[in-house]
């Protein structure tokens, strides 16, 4: 990031000496064309490593798909579905066919066609994995200031200690703990699942987010339910985003506090606030941008273990129960689903970025 | 009566630190030894190397520190909780949970070498050879590592354990593939700085061959980054490790793999909470250990840092 932004700020200077609007306007045209084309070969490339996953790597790629209990009919109509009589490139060439029109087959254990699966199961983990972002965000970004501003104090040790362990703990264990202490052991909060099975079915899917189906057809207990039943889940993404975070942002105040504006600004006599906050830490905000984005698009995927342990019914858990009932199709699908997520995100904050920080922009 | 070793080991000092080393040995003695005094200085890194030392003697003495292998069972032991015979008390099978966790430290120990060692040299390959070479090879390459670093790790370890089927050494390929390409990221940028160095032109007019100035010359540099990244990395593949284990998907039972270990401690959770409560503990103490060790080597061998993390 740091040395692109270091090259666009050289070209603009080079360009200040020698004015030329048309090279830039081609320039930036360029520019566009290369970062598009890389972001289309990024995802051209998901496909190819999914397709060579699912058709390649296995030793029946149709029994993969129809089990090992369908008639010789529907192997002969799969088989020649996917063109395995064809040469492999021509079966990659229908696959990306079939997957830009959002056709990813038929899982074998819901009969469903998998787009139509996972658009039922993924509001499930961008509800959890939004939640967690966002307290991630909320309380990781200010501990890593305040650890930043201390360092080398009590409180930068404790922020550190906290952060340590954020990120080397098992998250499906912490997850087994917390239901044990705060569900079986207190009882301060529900136990696993979305919601309790008697509001099941209550509220219309409307968007698929109970928090928000609920609270727009006004049934506020059921918001509440489910409110309860977030609390632990997304507390456990939270712990592993918060550490991030905080790190993150710890390490980019440090090397902010140490330039030489700072100490302008400093000896000019603004206060230690308006030091840390207006001058150090908006700098450092563009720069978190990248770091949140990532956050969120690893939260999308690290959900897989946490909605094991909490029987939240969203993407991951769609996965891992395909993948133990060998349904290669919604494995792959659900795959292919999460990469262009996780892709998407990180394209759409390295534009945040270059929008934010005049460096970048060129 | 200790004066003789008091003299050579002032010796030995005086030598390690003297300002005129006389031989390439002694100079190359001697950074090590000053970046193990930086490092020495730095309590917490220590205390991270003091865990990875403890899991590796523990890993090495299994056999002398446990009866058997960790998998003999005494079903009339079973779920015991600790005690002055089973520390960590016993499981379901009434299997000593302690040996487990003892036999489990050689499967966690495995894991991360074996990555290590089938992640670091295509890392290394693929970014040097990217970055000394340039042009369509290094478009190219870069495009493929960059297409691995936008897949999610665990989603597509996931998917490869679910062709490859389930088990130890699948698990690890899977990490492996989903791990190597931050490293070719590094080793490039490392050679980017130094494909143009005095030394690598003095190599390339002496005419040393392309191959011969990526292996012997830029290699070795690209090595100290790559390490730190490893020992970062480790916590990383741990935690995917454990996590494919908790799954089902990696080390089968009865192998004492600590996320396996957690998976079927999960059903005794609510009465017998060890069974499932100290491999998770076992896991967060080593990876704890591998971040502590990281930050402490990073700050010692990667001066750009500063040791402003």
């Amino acid at each position: 990031m740091s040395p692109d932004a270091a090259n666009g700020s050289l070209d603009a200077a080079e360009q200040g000496e020698d004015p030329a609007p048309p090279s830039r306007v081609f320039r930036k045209f360029l520019s566009i064309i290369k970062h598009a084309s890389s972001i289309l070969l990024t995802f051209i490339g998901l496909t190819a490593i999914t397709f060579i996953i699912g058709r390649v790597m296995p030793a029946d790629p149709v029994l993969a798909i129809v089990g090992d209990r369908a008639s010789q009919d529907v192997y002969d109509a799969v088989y020649l579905q996917l063109g395995l009589d064809k040469p492999l490139i021509q079966q990659y060439l229908i696959y990306l066919s079939d997957i830009t029109r959002g056709d990813f087959g038929t899982s074998i254990m819901t009969t469903r066609p998998v787009l139509d699966d996972i658009i039922r199961f993924f509001p499930a983990t961008l509800e959890l994995a939004t939640i967690a972002t966002f307290f991630g965000v909320i309380l990781g970004i200010p501990m890593g200031v305040l650890a930043a501003v201390n360092q080398g104090r009590l409180i930068d040790h404790v922020i550190r200690i906290i952060g340590l362990f954020g990120y080397s703990v098992p998250i499906f264990w912490l997850g087994m703990v917390a239901l044990l202490v705060f569900y079986a052991a207190l009882g301060w909060l529900p136990g696993p699942g979305r919601i309790e099975v008697y509001y099941d079915g209550i509220v219309e899917a409307r968007s698929g987010i109970i928090l928000i189906d609920s609270a727009l057809q006004g049934e506020w207990e059921i918001f509440w339910n489910a409110l309860h039943h977030l609390v632990l889940p997304s507390a456990m993404l939270a712990t592993f985003a918060l550490a991030y975070i905080a790190r993150m942002t710890r390490s980019f105040m440090l090397d902010q506090l140490n330039q030489e504006y700072i100490l302008t600004a400093r000896v000019k006599g603004l206060s230690e606030s308006a030091v840390i906050w207006r001058h150090a830490f908006r700098n450092v905000l563009v720069q978190l941008i990248t770091i949140i984005g990532l956050t969120y698009a690893s939260l999308l995927e690290g959900s897989v273990l946490t909605e094991t342990i909490f029987a939240w019914p969203g993407i991951g858990q769609y996965i891992t129960t395909s993948l133990f009932n060998a349904d290669m199709n919604a494995v792959i699908g659900g795959t292919v689903v999460v990469g262009f997520c996780f892709v998407g995100i990180n394209v759409l904050s390295d534009i945040l970025y270059r929008i934010a920080d005049p460096r970048a922009r060129e | 009566m200790s004066s003789p070793s008091e003299s050579t080991d002032a010796g030995l000092k005086a030598w390690l630190l003297s300002d005129t080393p006389h031989s390439v040995t002694q100079a190359r003695c001697q950074r090590l030894y000053l970046a193990w005094l930086a490092f020495a200085a730095n309590p917490i890194a220590m205390l991270g190397l003091a865990i990875i030392v403890i899991l590796v003697l523990m890993a090495a003495a299994a056999p002398l520190l446990t009866g058997g292998d960790g998998t003999e069972q005494a079903l009339a032991n079973r779920l015991q909780p600790p005690n002055g015979e089973h520390w960590f008390g016993t499981d379901e099978l009434g299997r000593d949970i302690f040996d487990r966790i003892i036999w489990g430290a050689r499967i966690t120990l495995y894991i991360v070498g074996l990555v290590g060692i089938i992640v670091v040299p295509i890392g290394l390959l693929v970014g040097t050879v990217a970055g000394y070479v340039g042009g369509w090879v290094d478009i190219v390459l870069m495009r493929v590592t960059d297409i691995f670093l936008a897949f999610p790790r665990l989603i597509l370890a996931l998917a490869f354990v679910a062709v490859l089927g389930p088990g130890l050494e699948n698990a690890v390929l899977a990490i492996a593939l989903t791990t190597w390409s931050p490293f070719a990221r590094i080793a490039r940028a490392e050679t980017l700085t130094i494909r143009n160095a005095e030394h690598i032109l003095a190599a390339r007019v002496q005419g040393a061959s392309t191959a011969r100035i990526i292996l012997h010359h830029v290699t070795p540099l690209c090595l100290s980054s790559v390490i730190v990244r490893l020992t970062l990395d480790m916590a990383g593949i741990i935690l995917t490790a454990a996590g494919l284990g908790f799954l089902g998907l990696g080390a089968q039972p009865p192998l004492p793999e600590w996320g396996a270990m957690i998976s079927t401690g999960r059903q005794y959770m609510l009465d017998q909470w060890w069974v499932a409560t100290i491999p998770g503990i076992a896991i967060l103490v080593v990876s704890m250990g591998f971040n502590l060790l990281g930050d402490g080597l990073r700050d010692v061998l990667d001066p750009r840092s500063g040791g402003s993390s």
